[in-house]
């Protein structure tokens, strides 16, 4: 990719977000906390990777280069990754992964509600088809960010930490790149500075009803758009590409 | 071949022979992922949609369609996955929903019930074994990205619920 190629970016990064968070809940197969959380967590994992699939096929047809959405998942390195910080965080315990998904869905149906409007044919079809499946996210890890914080005084300490842990992730979500600006005023995708209010009253909705607190704000940590990753991102990729490395084009 | 209505027909007659991988009993044509057979200069063009972004069974699906279509002779043809309207539980036929009940899975409740749900209102769901009302949701993932998991406190019985899309 030698020419800038802001919209190859966008939908990278939205692909980037589900595959690795995706990736991420995928994990948690066989480890759930009960039978029926470990398959709520690896139906929104297939979801996920369902949704990674649309954007990243989009995203190899705009590269210019005819890349499958294999080779997308496949055929990158840690820079190239576009996906938010907040989708690579270590799983941790139930709650660590509950805040991580909850921030992030409570983000991904406002991005998608609103993509509902583009003026891209295909990032329209996308959004309508996966806002289906993210209301059921959203409503499943603010469920169980209530149940946690309402819940024991354990359960109600580990959400409240993890919570504290992730906010600082939460900022990058809601910044936009130069480059989006003839894309927004174009109407092809949402601009994300401009979902950061109606994300702050359903998330303190929910945080309220938890009888939790949040962080005041604070420093938030970016970079993911623009390929500078925590260092979890390269262990993720080391498994997730193990197979098309070691055995290049390798067919079922 | 020269297309006329009654080869789109034929081509539908074909389809309604194609099972639901997962759901055996239902054909693909009742499950409303079928969106479209059409005539595009000669050649038969079939549109298919997936119903979850990421259920496995959509590949399985789209190769089912064209062995059948090999099978029964028809040619040319070309299977494309459309995305667009996205497919929803609307979709399903009568005939469907009729067919899933007899094979022990709730058919999705209606529309308003529906997005009910949605906001986080109990829904009712009838149990597919003895007719209750009396269920509960143990969890809104099942077995498969299109169904939640339900027990009916009347005969005990754990039931899949084809949920709402």
């Amino acid at each position: 990719m030698a020419a800038a190629n802001p919209l190859y970016d966008f939908v990278t990064h939205l692909g980037d977000n589900a595959l690795i968070l995706g990736h991420r809940l995928g994990e948690w197969c066989g480890h759930g906390p009960v039978l029926e959380q470990d398959i709520a967590m690896t139906n929104i994992a297939l979801d996920l990777i369902g949704q990674a699939r649309m954007y990243l096929d989009y995203a190899g047809k705009l590269s210019g280069e005819n890349r499958s959405e294999d080779d997308m998942a496949y055929k990158r390195d840690v820079m190239d990754f576009k996906n938010a910080l907040i989708t690579e965080l270590r799983n941790g315990d139930f709650a660590d992964s509950i805040a991580r998904q909850f921030f992030f869905d409570q983000w991904n149906f406002l991005l998608l509600q609103a993509m509902t409007e583009s003026s891209d044919e295909t990032l329209k079809a996308i959004a309508q088809k996966s806002i289906k499946e993210v209301t059921y996210h959203k409503r499943w890890s603010s469920e169980w960010v209530t149940r946690l914080g309402d819940g024991t005084d354990e359960s109600k300490e580990k959400i409240q930490r993890a919570i504290e842990d992730v906010w600082m992730y939460t900022g990058e979500l809601f910044m936009s790149q130069p480059a989006d600006a003839d894309l927004i005023a174009a109407g092809v995708i949402p601009d994300v500075t401009g979902l950061k209010a109606a994300w702050d009253e359903a998330v303190k909705a929910v945080i309220s009803e938890a009888t939790l607190t949040l962080p005041e704000d604070e420093f938030m940590q970016d970079g993911g758009r623009t390929g500078f990753h925590t260092e979890h991102l390269g262990y993720i990729l080391a498994e997730m590409q193990f197979l098309p490395r070691a055995y290049p084009d390798a067919t079922w | 071949m020269v297309e006329s209505p009654e080869h789109i027909a034929e081509v539908w007659k074909v389809l309604f022979t194609v099972e639901d991988p997962e759901i055996p009993v239902i054909s693909v044509v009742d499950l409303g992922i079928i969106r479209d057979v059409r005539d595009e200069e000669g050649k038969f063009v079939v549109d298919i949609t997936p119903t979850y972004s990421g259920c496995p069974a959509t590949k399985v699906i789209e190769e089912s369609v064209i062995d059948a279509l090999n099978e029964a002779g028809i040619e040319p043809f070309e299977v494309r996955t459309v995305l667009s309207p996205p497919w929803s539980t609307a979709m399903l036929s009568e005939e469907g929903r009729r067919k899933l009940k007899e094979y022990g899975i709730a058919p999705p409740a209606d529309e308003s019930t529906d997005k009910m749900a949605l906001m986080g209102e109990e829904r009712q769901i009838t149990c597919p074994n003895c007719g209750s009302k009396d269920t509960q949701m143990v969890s809104q993932f099942g077995s498969t990205p299109c169904k939640a998991h339900f027990k009916c406190k009347d005969c005990f019985e754990p039931f899949d619920y084809f949920k709402c899309l």
